[in-house]
């Protein structure tokens, strides 16, 4: 019989300070940390950023509609009030590293993308042609020397 | 979001109202008593109408007879703070009256009891006309909360995962070419 090796799952956690996507309804696709658990299924969040694109203010929400993300705010106290929450928010320099996540970027992206019209569709589609005929072609080289 | 105030959305959310009545002026009583509820209804309609049901049970007062002074609504001091609250209801069931006290954990005291009518109906498939509540008081002190279900959130570092789960979008096509993902 083989040791099974067991391991903790590295489960992202609702907890106080944790920041979180919303996910669906009037404030979708807005960032917010958890200022205080209400129960199982709910939290009260606060957005406190400085871009209004992805700020909000506080609010219960459900659980439902928060995405956790791996960004936490440490040591955030319990219902801490909006100027304390922004002051941590600042200084953990949330925004930065959100905006520098792949995620982050990927979703950018998808949003450009949507807003293109059929002319800027095809340039893409060239585009990418292109970079992929460069690509193909470098590992053909890379082939035949080998 | 409904916020609890009077407006086009109020009709099935609650709003806390102070209703003050009194009976008519007569000659044996020219200066009568007022009466005074903090009552939990949908519109001033239903608040004025409760009014005059409960004073009718405790006092010899009825519409008929008397009148209304004030009426106002009363707003959440404080509407972004979690707070817990109990409530004590007296409740009307199939086979008899039964006193209760639960307890809610939310922001604002007409949330509460719209949490509370709703977990009547759940539970004991109890409607509106059948409760009646008693006493909303806010539990300043964790160690006034007695029941478990809201005890057990108010344990220090409360932290807990989402594990398994399934979007809401996953459900939307019949047939697709990637098993859903339900862990994060």
């Amino acid at each position: 019989m083989g040791d099974a090796e067991i391991k903790a799952s590295s489960w992202r956690l609702v907890e106080v300070g944790r920041v979180c996507l919303i996910h669906g309804g009037p404030s979708d696709g807005k960032l917010a940390t958890i200022v205080e658990i209400i129960d199982h299924k709910r939290a009260l969040v606060d957005g406190p950023a400085t871009d209004t694109k992805i700020a909000v203010p506080r609010q219960s929400i459900a659980l439902a509609q928060l995405i956790l993300t791996p960004l936490v705010l440490e040591k955030l106290p319990r219902a801490a009030r909006t100027g304390v929450v922004a002051a941590a928010w600042k200084k953990a320099d949330i925004e930065a590293k959100w905006q520098e996540s792949a995620w982050a970027k990927k979703r950018t992206q998808k949003e450009r993308r949507r807003a293109l019209t059929d002319f800027e569709r095809f340039k893409v589609m060239r585009l990418k042609k292109q970079a992929r005929f460069e690509v193909r072609k470098s590992l053909a080289k890379v082939k035949a020397s080998a | 979001m409904a916020m609890g105030a009077p407006s086009m959305f109020t009709l099935g959310r609650l709003t806390e109202y102070q209703v003050i009545g009194r009976h008519l002026p007569t000659d044996a009583n020219p200066a009568p008593k007022l009466y005074r509820m903090r009552i939990f209804a949908p519109n001033t309609v239903v608040a004025k109408s409760r009014f005059w049901y409960f004073l009718m049970k405790l006092r010899k007062v009825k519409k008929a007879n008397g009148e209304i002074v004030s009426l106002n609504v009363i707003h959440e001091k404080r509407p972004l703070k979690v707070k817990n609250f109990g409530i004590w209801i007296r409740y009307d069931s199939r086979s008899g009256t039964h006193n209760m006290y639960k307890e809610y954990r939310e922001m604002s005291r007409t949330d509460a009891v719209e949490a509370l009518y709703q977990d009547m109906a759940a539970r004991h498939r109890s409607r509106f006309r059948s409760i009646h509540i008693l006493k909303v008081v806010e539990l300043e002190k964790n160690d006034d909360v007695k029941r478990p279900y809201i005890k057990q959130l108010l344990t220090k570092n409360l932290k807990f995962p989402l594990p398994h789960r399934v979007s809401k979008a996953a459900g939307t096509k019949i047939f697709v070419g990637k098993r859903p993902s339900t862990f994060y």
